[in-house]
C-alpha cells in the first residue's frame, strides 16, 4: 500500500479528481483538477508545484567524497564546485545505464544525489574501501518542483530573499520559507524555467501553504504527474522504465543501453580518472551506439488523412502515451517510439524513441503506426533533435 | 510613385494579416498599412491603465483555423491558445448554474435545476457535435456560384450536398432548424431551465442586432460552434498576451516571410486606372503602387468608400448599401485591486477563470434586446464576462485583475443624443447589472475602459462598430457574402480583392477569409 508524502494532508484535500499514482511507494497525485490542461498550463505560462518527495536522496559525505561520486558518475564530478548541479547517469561495469539524476555539491566533502531506484547498496558498494559514508535522506528531506515562467516570482515573493533572483541554471542556494531552512536548486524536468525545494518534512505544511498563498497571484497551481509526464516530453527528458531500462531491470541484454544509446553521450567524460563502466564506455564509443536517440514530429496532415478515412478527426491522447510504437522507413522497422504527446503549446504531436543510428538523421522522413479504429495504419512523421521546448536559459 | 509591391493589403486586422502572411510565404512583395499604432484591428492588446492590459475589443478565440497554425507556423511565432473551460450563469434568485470540464459535475449541477435537462445536454453536445462537423467545411471553401455551370462550381455544390445529405435523417432536421429557427426556440427544443435556455442561446445574438427569439439566430450560435482546438469542436480558449497575442503572431510570421508592415498609414482611396486597381493613396497624399490591392475593411468601405461607386455596377453598390451592418454590441474593460466576489459562488475558485455570463433567463435577453430595437442601450444588458488575469497573470500586476465585459445591446444609432453623450450611462449600466452578482465589484474598479459601437467605429474603423463586419444571418452568407456575385473575394474591379470579415465565410478570429482569399489571389497570378 502506497504511503502519503510530507505534503499529504494538504494534496488530498485538494484533489478533486482523486486520482492518484504509486510513485516509489509513495501516493503521488495525477491530477488535482478533474482535467489535466490547467496543470499543464500552469508549467508552461505561470507556475506549477508538485510533490516531487517520492525521489530517492542520498548523501555521499567524508573526505573522499569527491573520488567516490566521480568514480559513480559518467560526468566529471571534480569539476562540479560547491553550490553546482549536475546531471548525469550512472552505469554498470559494462557501461550500461543503470539510473540517471542530479548531484548536487553540498560542501567541498558533502554532495547529495537523486535517483528514480534504490541506489544505497550501488553507491555503497561503489564507494568500498574510499574515506565516505553514503547515506539514505530519502526519508529526511521532502522536496517540491516549482516550475514555470512565474516561479522565480512566486519563490522572490515566498522567501523575500532577491538573491534567488541571480540562481543560475543548475545552481543551489540555501534560504530561508516561512521561517524554514530551505535548499534551492535552480533544477527540473520541465524545460521550463523552475526550481526545486529541499527540506526537513517537519516544515513541508509550512512552506507548502506560504507558496500557495503567495502563488496566487501568480496563477500558481499544484500539477500531477499526468502533467509533468507532457512536459518532459516536450522537454525531451528521459523517464527510466519508459524510455529506458535500467541494466539493473533489464531481463535481456537487448534491453540494456549505454549513455551513447539514448542521448546522454554527452554526459560520458572518458578522460576523467577512472569510474565504473569507463573501460566498456571507451569500447562502446569506439564501436558507435546501437541506437541514436531522436525526437519526432508527427505530421498532422497525415493523421487527419488516416482518421479522415473513416470521418473522424484525429484522435490523440491529451495526456502523455508511454506506449511504445514502432517507426518504419520503408518497410523496414528502423526503431521505436517510447513516449508521445500532442504539446498544446506547440500544436504538434511530438515523440520521443530511438532509431538506428544510420536512419537517425534529423530532417528525414519516417512513419510510425497508429491504430485508427483498431486498424493498424502509418502516419508520416519526420525526424528532429529534441527537445521540442527549452525555455531560455540563459536569464 | 515611390516603391512598388506585389501586393498592398488595406487594413493590419488579423485578416489582412493572414492574407499577407500566406502571400509574403508564396514570394510575393507584400505591403500592410494599417492606419493605427499598432497591427489587429479589432484583436488588440493594450495597456490603457498602466500595468493593465486590455483586449480591448475581441477577447476569446475558438475558431482561428488549425491550417492557418500550421501553415504559418504560429506557436513559433508565439501564439499560444491557453483553455477557457467555464461557463458560469448566476441567477436573481442567488443559484447559479455553472459548467465546465468536470463533465459530471456539470451534470450534477444541470440536475439541481432539471434532470431532464441534465441528460438533454449530453444529447445536445452530441447534437451539436455533428452539426459544426456538416458546416465547417465552408469555413475552408470558396462558396460556389449556384448560377454558375463552371465546373468549380458545380464541384463545390457537390461537396456542400454531399456534406449535407451525407447527415442521418434527424441530423438534416435540426441542420434545417438552426438555418431557420430562433436560438430561444432552438434550444427550448432540448431543455426546460430558463437560465440555461438564455446562456445557450445567448451565442445565437452576438454581433448581432436581433433579439434571442428573433428567427435566424440560431444559426450565428452554430457560426460559435463551429471552433475547434486541437480537433475538440466548441472548445474556446484565450489568447496568450490577450488577442493582440494573436495578431503579433500572425504579423511576425508576415515578417519572416518577408511582408512589410506599415502602422499609423491610413489609406485614403484605392487607385485605379481603366478598371484595374494599380496601388493606393495615403491620407497624407503618399502614393503607393502594387499590383495587387486588398481590402480588409468592411464591404462599406471596399466598396464605397475606398473606391468610386461609379466605378462599380449600380445592382452591386445597392447591395452593398443595403448590406446589413448594424452596431449592436459594445465593450466594457475594468482594471480591478483585486478580485470580485461572485454571491452566487464565494470565494476564489477556477469559475473565475472561465466566462461569467449574465444571462439569467430568456425574458431578460429579450427585454434587453426591446431597448435596442427603440435605439435605447439594455437598461439591463446581457454581459459575457471573462477575467484574463485568471488565465494569463501577465494581464495585470499581482494579486490585481482586468475583467472583460462583453455587451449587448448597444445599438449604433441612438434614438435619443449621442454616443458621446451617453457612454458613460452605458458603462453604469454594465457596472450595475454585473454588481448585482458582485456587489463589491464597484468598490475594486481602478479604471474603467468604455466602448461604445461608436468609439469601435472611429478606433477600428469597421462600420458601425459591427464586429463581424455584417450580420451573420442567412441572407448575407455563403455564396452571398457580402453580395451575390461577389463572394469569391474578387471586385468588379480587376486586382481588387477583399479578405476582411465581411467576405466568407464571416466574422470572429477565424483567417478564414484572409486565408482563402489569399489563395484565390495567388490563383489568378497563375493564370
Amino acid at each position: 500500500m502506497p504511503i502519503p508524502t510530507p505534503f499529504y494532508p494538504r494534496t488530498s484535500t485538494l484533489s478533486e479528481s482523486h486520482e492518484w499514482s504509486e510513485w516509489a511507494g509513495y501516493l503521488a497525485a495525477i491530477t488535482y483538477e478533474p482535467t489535466h490542461d490547467r496543470e499543464y498550463w500552469a508549467v508552461r505560462n505561470s507556475a506549477g508545484l508538485l510533490d516531487v518527495t517520492p525521489l530517492f536522496k542520498y548523501e555521499v559525505r567524508g573526505p573522499d567524497a569527491e573520488r567516490a561520486v566521480n568514480r559513480i558518475m559518467t560526468r566529471d564530478v571534480s569539476r562540479c564546485r560547491v553550490g553546482q548541479v549536475m546531471y548525469s547517469p550512472w552505469c554498470d561495469e559494462d557501461g550500461f545505464v543503470i539510473d540517471d539524476g542530479t548531484v548536487a555539491r553540498l560542501a567541498p566533502d558533502r554532495f547529495r544525489i537523486t535517483a528514480a531506484d534504490p541506489n544505497l547498496r550501488w553507491f555503497q558498494d561503489c564507494s568500498f574501501g574510499l574515506d565516505v559514508e553514503v547515506v539514505d535522506v530519502s526519508r529526511d528531506l521532502a522536496a517540491l518542483a516549482l516550475q514555470g515562467p512565474k516561479s522565480r516570482e512566486v519563490l522572490l515573493a515566498a522567501t523575500e530573499d532577491p538573491t534567488l533572483a541571480k540562481l543560475r541554471y543548475f545552481r543551489l542556494a540555501e534560504t530561508q520559507l516561512a521561517g524554514a531552512p530551505i535548499t534551492v536548486s535552480r533544477t527540473g524536468y520541465t524545460g521550463d524555467l523552475g526550481y526545486e525545494l529541499w527540506m526537513a518534512p517537519e516544515h513541508a505544511l509550512a512552506v507548502w501553504d506560504r507558496l500557495l498563498e503567495v502563488g496566487r497571484d501568480y496563477g500558481l497551481l499544484p500539477i500531477g504527474l499526468a502533467a509533468l509526464d507532457m512536459v518532459r516530453i516536450e522537454a525531451g527528458l528521459l523517464l527510466i522504465e519508459v524510455d529506458y531500462i535500467s541494466s539493473h531491470k533489464a531481463l535481456i541484454p537487448a534491453q540494456k543501453s549505454t549513455p551513447f544509446d539514448i542521448g546522454l553521450g554527452w554526459t560520458v567524460n572518458l578522460e576523467k580518472e577512472a569510474f565504473v563502466g569507463q573501460r566498456a564506455l571507451v569500447r562502446a564509443k569506439a564501436k558507435g551506439p546501437t541506437w541514436s536517440f531522436v525526437g519526432l514530429e508527427i505530421d498532422w496532415i497525415s493523421l487527419e488523412e488516416l482518421f479522415g478515412k473513416v470521418d473522424l478527426p484525429p484522435q490523440v491522447t491529451g495526456r502523455a502515451s508511454r506506449s511504445p510504437i514502432p517507426v518504419y522507413r520503408g518497410d523496414r522497422q528502423i526503431g521505436q517510439v517510447t513516449s508521445s504527446v500532442f504539446s498544446p503549446i506547440l500544436k504538434k504531436y511530438v515523440a520521443i524513441g530511438t532509431v538506428e543510428p544510420k536512419e537517425a538523421q534529423p530532417g528525414s522522413p519516417v512513419e510510425i503506426e497508429i491504430t485508427v479504429e483498431y486498424h493498424r495504419e502509418r502516419a508520416r512523421a519526420t525526424l528532429v533533435r529534441p527537445p521540442f521546448f527549452n525555455r531560455a536559459r540563459s536569464e | 510613385m515611390s516603391q512598388k509591391y506585389d501586393v498592398i493589403v488595406i487594413g493590419g486586422g488579423h485578416n489582412g494579416l493572414v492574407t499577407a502572411a500566406y502571400l509574403a510565404k508564396a514570394g510575393k512583395r507584400v505591403l500592410v498599412l494599417e492606419k493605427r499604432y499598432l497591427v489587429g484591428g479589432a484583436s488588440v492588446t493594450e495597456e490603457v491603465y498602466p500595468g493593465f492590459k486590455f483586449s480591448v475589443f475581441s477577447y476569446v478565440v475558438s475558431l482561428l483555423r488549425p491550417e492557418i497554425i500550421r501553415d504559418l507556423n504560429l506557436p513559433k511565432h508565439g501564439l499560444t491558445i491557453l483553455p477557457l473551460e467555464s461557463t458560469l450563469t448566476p441567477l436573481p434568485n442567488g443559484d447559479y448554474i455553472y459548467r465546465d470540464a468536470d463533465h459530471f459535475r456539470t451534470l450534477r449541477d444541470i440536475a439541481r435545476h432539471s434532470q431532464r435537462d441534465a441528460e438533454a445536454y449530453e444529447e445536445y453536445g452530441r447534437a451539436m457535435y455533428f452539426m459544426a462537423k456538416a458546416v465547417k467545411f465552408i469555413l475552408g471553401m470558396v462558396p460556389p456560384d449556384p448560377t454558375s455551370f463552371h465546373p468549380e462550381d458545380l464541384l463545390g455544390l457537390a461537396k456542400t450536398a454531399r456534406n449535407f445529405l451525407g447527415l442521418e435523417e434527424d441530423q438534416l432536421y435540426t441542420l434545417v432548424k438552426l438555418m431557420t429557427m430562433s436560438a430561444a426556440d432552438f434550444v427550448s427544443e432540448w431543455f426546460e431551465t430558463d437560465g440555461l435556455r438564455a446562456t445557450l442561446a445567448a451565442s445565437g445574438i452576438i454581433g448581432t442586432f436581433l433579439g434571442i427569439r428573433s428567427p435566424g439566430t440560431a444559426y450565428v450560435l452554430l457560426h460559435h460552434y463551429m471552433g475547434e482546438i486541437d480537433g475538440a469542436f466548441r472548445a474556446w480558449g484565450f489568447a496568450k498576451g490577450g488577442t493582440g497575442g494573436i495578431a503579433e503572431a500572425i504579423a511576425s510570421a508576415a515578417r519572416e516571410f518577408g511582408a512589410e508592415i506599415r502602422t499609423e498609414a491610413p489609406v485614403a482611396e484605392v487607385l485605379v486606372k481603366d478598371g484595374q486597381a494599380v496601388g493606393v493613396v495615403l491620407e497624407n497624399g503618399e502614393e503607393i503602387s502594387g499590383d495587387v490591392v486588398v481590402s480588409s475593411l468592411d464591404p462599406k468601405v471596399t466598396f464605397l468608400k475606398l473606391v468610386d461607386p461609379r466605378q462599380l455596377p449600380p445592382e452591386l453598390v445597392e447591395d452593398i448599401r443595403k448590406f446589413n451592418i448594424r452596431g449592436s454590441s459594445g465593450k466594457v474593460n475594468l482594471a480591478l485591486d483585486g478580485l470580485p466576489n461572485l454571491t452566487c459562488m464565494p470565494g476564489y475558485g477556477r469559475h473565475l477563470a472561465g466566462a461569467i455570463s449574465i444571462s439569467p433567463s430568456v425574458e431578460y435577453m429579450e427585454r434587453a434586446y426591446d431597448d435596442a430595437k427603440y435605439g435605447r442601450f439594455s437598461r439591463r444588458p446581457y454581459v459575457d464576462v471573462i477575467i484574463p488575469s485568471m488565465i494569463d497573470p501577465d494581464m495585470a500586476p499581482p494579486g490585481k485583475h482586468v475583467m472583460s465585459c462583453f455587451v449587448q445591446y448597444a445599438p449604433y444609432e441612438l434614438a435619443e443624443g449621442t454616443w458621446d453623450e451617453q457612454r458613460e450611462a452605458f458603462g453604469n449600466a454594465v457596472v450595475d447589472a454585473l454588481s448585482q452578482f458582485m456587489p463589491d465589484l464597484k468598490e475594486k474598479i481602478l479604471y474603467r475602459q468604455v466602448l461604445t459601437p461608436l468609439d469601435i467605429e472611429r478606433m477600428v474603423g469597421i462600420t458601425q462598430g459591427n464586429i463581424f463586419h455584417g450580420e451573420l444571418s442567412l441572407s448575407q452568407l455563403f455564396f452571398l457574402r457580402p453580395a451575390p456575385g461577389y463572394a469569391k473575394f474578387r471586385t468588379p474591379i480587376r486586382n481588387y480583392y477583399q479578405c476582411g470579415s465581411g467576405a466568407h465565410p464571416g466574422g470572429g478570429i477565424t483567417g478564414a477569409p484572409g486565408r482563402l482569399a489569399a489563395l484565390e489571389i495567388l490563383k489568378d497570378q497563375r493564370k
